[in-house]
Order: C-alpha cells, then structure tokens, then sequence
C-alpha cells in the first residue's frame, strides 16, 4: 500500500480566506505532481460562521477527508477557532496562528490567510517558485503583489511552531 | 476551469465541475436546475465552460423542461439537490414510463450530515421507488466519467438516469483526466409523433410500466456483466461491498480487504455481489445513509453484514469505517460547536426579524439566509418544513388557532423560494382566505443568497446574468386579487416598517408586504448586471 498522504486542515470564519488558502495549497501540491485531494463544506458556513476545509496529498490519496486526530498541520485563521479545530491535529502535529505573524506588518490585512500559507510552507518540500505561479493562479492579478508580500513575510518569520498535542 | 475547454492536461476539479465538463464534452444542449447546495456549481460552471445553462424557477419545472430536450432527441442535463428531487418527483415517475430519444440526466445532490440542508433523505431510494437506473461516483474523476457513462445508458435503454452524488463528491476537489471515456457525437434534434410512447394515458401506460421492467432487467444483466463496477482483490477474511465516497473511506480504513465498488446502483448487479460475498469469508456493506445495498442484497438471499443503526445518522468518514468493521459501539467524540452562522451585519432581514420579534408575532418561515431568524438574538421564526412552506403553514395556523393568536402569525419567505414554491401557496391564500386574513410576507433582496447570489425569476436577469423577462410580485399579488400590497425598504425606517406589519396585523384582510432591500453581498454585483444589461448590444 501507498505511504500515507499528508494531511493539512485550514479554518477560520466564513469570509476569512479559508477556502481560497486550501485551493492554492491543492493548486501547489497538484502542480508539483502529488495526488491530491481537498475537501470542504459549504452553505450555511458561508455566514460568519466556522468554516474548515481538509488538504491532503502524497502518492496516492483516497478519502478526501482528514481523519479526526490525523493532522500534521492546523492552520488556523481565526485564534478563537483554534479550539474548535484542535481535536483535528495528530499527536506531534503543528498548529499554525495568527500570533505567529505580525499582523500589522501586512500591507493588506485581508491577506492573513496567505501569509500564514507563508508559515506552512516552510514545512512543506514546495519550492517558492510553485507557491508564486499557484498564488497568482488561485487570485485575481490587482491582489498578486499584496498577497506575494504577504506569503514572504510568513516564510520568513523566525519560527516560533507551537506543538499541538505534544508526547 | 476557464481555460478546461483550449486543453486535454489533468486538472484539479471540484465533482461539480467534472460534470459539468463532461457534459460540455459530451454536447448537452441545455443544462437546467435550480441552485441547492451541493449541486449549485454544475451549472455554472457548465455556462462558464460555453454551455448553454438555465435555472428554472423550480426544479420540476426544470425537469420537464430537459424532458421536452430528450423528447427532442438532444442531451439534456438536470440539476438539483436532494429535497429538490422531491419536488421534480412527479415528472420522474412518469418520464420512466416514456420512451426518450436523447438523453437525460437528473444530477441528485444529497447531503448526509446536513451541511447545509433539512434533512438527510438518501435519493437512491428513488431510483428503486421510480424505476430509474442510477449510477454513483466516488470522486471528480468518476464523476466525469459516469456523467458520460450516464448519457450512454440513458439513450441506450432510452431512459433517464438518476446521477446520485454526495457533499464529498460535489464539493472535494480531485484531480480529472478527460477523453477517459468515449462518448458519440449528440445528435440534432428533431420531432416525430410518438402517442404510444410519450402520452401517459392510461391505455398506453399499462404496457409502458411492463416496458418499463423488462428494460430494468435488461440492464441489470449488463450491470452484472459490464456495469462500472469493480473487484479490487485481497484478503478472504474480508470483504466489503461500497459505492460512492464510502469506497474511498473504505480503501483508507481497510487497505486489506477484497472490495466490490459499485459503480451503478440500481439496478443492482446481484450475481456479482453474490459472487462477491461467496468468495471471503466476512462480507460487510459500508453505505452511507440508509440501509440501501444491504436490503437489497439480503432480499435476494445474499449473506452480508451491514452497519449498526448510529451509522445511519450523519457522513461516514475513514474512523468510522473502521469502526463498524470493529463494532465499535463506544460513544463517538462530539465535534466542538463551531461558530454558527450569522445574518450578516447590515443585513435588511435584520431589521425584518427585529421587528417580527418585537411584535411578538408567530412567524411561519421557510429556507434561505433568512432562517437564521430563528437563532438569537431574535429567535422570531417558529416553524421551517420545506421550500414554499411557510405560506401554506401559517395558513393553517390561522384556521385554527384562537382569534387572539391567529391574528399574529406571519408567513415570512425568500425572493427565490417564493418563486420557487410560493406562488401556489399565495393562490391558496386568496382562495380560502382566514376568517382573520393573513400578513405575507415577501423578503426580497434580490438574489438567491443562501446558495452564492444565483438569479431567479423575480430579478429579470438569467443564469449568466443578461436581462430577461421579470416576474414582479406586487404585480402578482395584485392579480391575483390581494388588495394590501405594499412594497417597503425595511432599512429605512424601522418604526415604518412596524407600523406597516401592525396595520397588516389589525386588519382581518389578507396583506401582502414585500420588504425590498439588495443583499449587501450582492448589491456591487448586481449593480454591476444592470449597468452591462443597459448598454446598447447594437
């Protein structure tokens, strides 16, 4: 059998970004030539209210969703929806917040969810160059050099990764 | 997607653009639906692709508007979620008993887990109910290809298919190939008298439904020889007999197992299950939903295990695969409760809610953005049923109940669903008035918002947004008979619209108020319609 996927959850509050995040990171992965499969619910969620959506990608992906406890990252969007999602990230997994970026250091605030994308991918065996081509293809081209900024300073921040679940 | 039409390389697809995109390969000439979480995309996508696409203003009136394209001889492509099945059931039972000269496809969104719907009702009990072959995918990849398996079996046996999909199939996005399939050219359409197959009076019914089976068990000879459906081989301790994204969940939780993938569903490929289930030692069925493969199964004398009754509620998902496979009966963690969602602030039903609140009305609401009126802070809807339900409820209200409390209910209802089911409830209304009257009223924000911002009758405007015949419903309501009509911006002025709803109240008459606000969402959107629609064309 396949060696297993990596598992990524996104979340956050409806309008924050979470389901445009988990497009470029499958947009990523796919233009890297990993299976992959992204997962999400939509509606009703779409009104302010919790918002997740599941990434997986590796060799061979088959359910499209994250088993509960199975996360390798949690990237969460909105600090107070961390626990509402931290059931989601597995044991020695990482959880990724806002805190760990400057937020008034963006030139657009509405730009967070990429930025902590930026946060991601130091973790992640993408190079900068897949990350650019699927950022500009997953947003409209007057957000490129707002969110391109924003994604650099993520990758750039000094790590500070807070362990989720630790031993 | 835009560019999916110039190239053949694999791209990353949502379920609902992979069937769309099989049915522009395949030359659907139209596409016709109304939007209903998960199944809104297809068309959509299917007009963004260069299809031709409509929403009608309900889904049986879709349904029968793609029967006319089969009829017609050309590829038809019907669209709708779950519930929406219910309302397009009465054309789906009788076009099974027609003989149809092109294709038609009756794409079934369900939703288990309700994600965004009101129940969980399992579609597949239809196909069984109403004669109809249906065929299921597990992935984008499948859904393209049996959106054009589909169109094949459909002109074929010249019947409709049911395409059954799921949340996780709608809505996860996986990686597509096209030209896996081989589809032939649509033919155009044409017209030839056929009274016999497509005049569903008695005398020509009788034989059709004797038709009808003998078909059905022509094709569950092919779908036991032929049919999409797969053996993966492995262990003989166990095998699993799945369909649907319950396969992927499957090939995760239990990579050992011998597994029997159902592609088409009904009619069921019963040797091979039998087959199946005689080769391992165990034979489980992991459905999700109702007990569906496994009544079956047993009803022709098949020995299978199936799931305990508490996976029936909700989605299955890889832990709880596992879980019935293991018995597991131990309680299952609670999901932490989210944030729930929220009437967005500024949003005009805000201001109707306060006021219905205030007012201490009885409130019979319906489906859109604007039941979240039932959630504090203003708890002011008191019943939800279907689409189009709140007039015919609140009617009922108001027969029955005591004077002093007749005179406080309300039916409150959407833009899109009034059009949607409501129109026949306001004719209800003028033909057995209560004895107190009735208060209607309409929130028309000018959008379809719960689903995404889709059009619909009463905007003027079609699926792609260029300008068409406009359904006004003050002029509608006027008539038909209603002499209170009012039209009013509920932001205004708070104070006149609940003068407005008292004075509606206090009169034993019946009222119609239509309170017409954009969608703040929508409103740059719309704006933005109306200024391309007035542009000269010539």
């Amino acid at each position: 059998m396949s060696s297993r996927p990596t598992n990524v959850v996104i979340a956050g509050l409806g309008g924050q970004g979470v389901l445009k995040a988990s497009d470029i990171l499958a947009d990523v992965a796919f233009s890297s030539g990993l299976d992959v499969k992204k997962s999400e619910l939509h509606g009703m969620s779409q009104r302010g209210g919790s918002v997740s959506s599941d990434v997986r990608f590796g060799e061979c992906v088959y359910s499209p969703m994250v088993p509960e406890g199975e996360a390798d990252f949690l990237v969460v969007i909105a600090a107070d929806q961390v626990p509402v999602n931290v059931a989601a990230l597995g044991q020695g997994g990482t959880l990724i917040e806002p805190s760990q970026i400057d937020e008034s250091a963006l030139t657009n605030k509405k730009s967070i969810n990429v930025a902590l994308l930026g946060v991601l991918s130091r973790h992640l065996p993408f190079s900068v160059e897949a990350w650019t081509a699927a950022l500009k293809r997953n947003l409209p081209e007057k957000l490129h050099d707002a969110n391109l900024l924003s994604f650099s300073m993520g990758r750039a921040e000094e790590p500070d990764v807070r362990r989720g679940r630790e031993g | 997607m835009d560019s999916l039409q110039q190239h053949d390389a694999p791209a990353l697809l949502s379920g609902d653009e992979a069937v769309a995109l099989a049915a522009f390969d395949a030359g659907v000439a139209l596409g016709t639906g109304y939007p209903g979480t998960p199944s809104t995309e297809i068309l959509e996508s299917f007009e963004t692709l260069g299809g031709r696409a409509q929403w009608s203003p309900n889904e049986k009136v879709a349904l029968e508007v793609g029967i006319g394209v089969a009829f017609a001889g050309a590829r038809a492509l019907v669209t709708m979620k779950h519930v929406g099945l219910n309302v397009a059931a009465d054309p789906l039972f009788t076009v099974a008993y027609t003989r149809l000269d092109g294709a038609l496809i009756v794409v079934s969104a369900d939703d288990p887990g309700m994600a965004s719907s009101q129940n969980e009702q399992d579609n597949r009990r239809y196909a069984l109910a109403a004669g109809v072959p249906m065929i299921e995918p597990s992935d984008s990849q499948e859904a393209y290809e049996f959106t054009l398996r589909a169109i094949e079996i459909s002109e074929r046996w010249q019947v409709p298919v049911l395409l059954r999909m799921t949340t996780r199939v709608c809505h996860s996005k996986t990686i597509v190939r096209r030209g896996t399939v081989a589809i032939s050219a649509p033919r155009p359409a044409h017209f030839e008298h056929d009274y016999p197959s497509r005049v569903r009076i008695p005398a020509y019914a009788k034989p059709a439904h004797r038709k009808l089976r003998k078909t059905l068990a022509e094709i569950a000879v092919w779908n036991d020889t032929e049919g999409p459906n797969q053996v993966i081989a492995g262990s003989k301790q166990l095998g699993i007999i799945t369909s649907g994204i319950s396969y992927q969940h499957v090939r995760e939780a239990a990579p050992e197992a011998s597994l029997l993938k159902l592609g088409v569903t009904y009619p069921l490929p019963l040797e091979r299950m039998r087959d199946f289930a005689a080769s391992v030692e165990r034979c489980v069925v992991i459905e999700e939903g109702d007990p569906y493969l496994v009544e079956a199964a047993r009803t022709a004398g098949i020995a299978v295990e199936g799931k305990q009754e508490i996976f029936r509620f909700g989605e299955l998902n890889c832990k709880r695969v596992r879980r019935i496979l293991d018995g597991d009966l131990s309680p299952e963690a609670k999901p932490v409760p989210g944030k729930p969602p929220a009437l967005c602030p500024g949003c005009p039903h805000r201001s109707v809610y306060t006021v219905l609140r205030d007012l201490n009305c009885i409130v019979a609401g319906d489906i859109g953005c604007y039941s979240l009126g039932v959630l504090p802070p203003f708890e002011a809807m008191d019943t939800l049923v279907c689409m189009g339900a709140a007039i015919g409820v609140g009617l009922g209200f108001r027969h029955v109940l005591p004077p002093e409390d007749a005179k406080r209910v309300v039916s409150v209802i959407g833009d899109s669903t009034f059009v949607h089911s409501g129109i026949t409830g306001l004719v209800e209304m003028v033909y057995n008035p209560p004895a107190s009257g009735h208060v209607l009223l309409i929130l028309d924000n000018g959008t379809t918002a719960m689903t995404g911002m889709q059009e619909h009758p009463g905007t003027g405007r079609t699926l792609a947004h260029a300008k068409t015949g406009k359904v006004v419903f003050e002029d509608l309501a006027r008539s038909l008979g209603v002499r209170n009509v009012h039209v009013i911006d509920p932001t205004q002025s708070l104070d006149k619209f609940q003068e407005l709803i008292q004075s509606c109240l206090e009169r034993a008459e019946l009222s119609v108020v239509i309170a017409r606000r954009d969608c703040l969402l929508a409103t740059r959107s719309i704006r933005e319609y109306e200024r391309c629609n007035e542009q000269p064309t010539d």
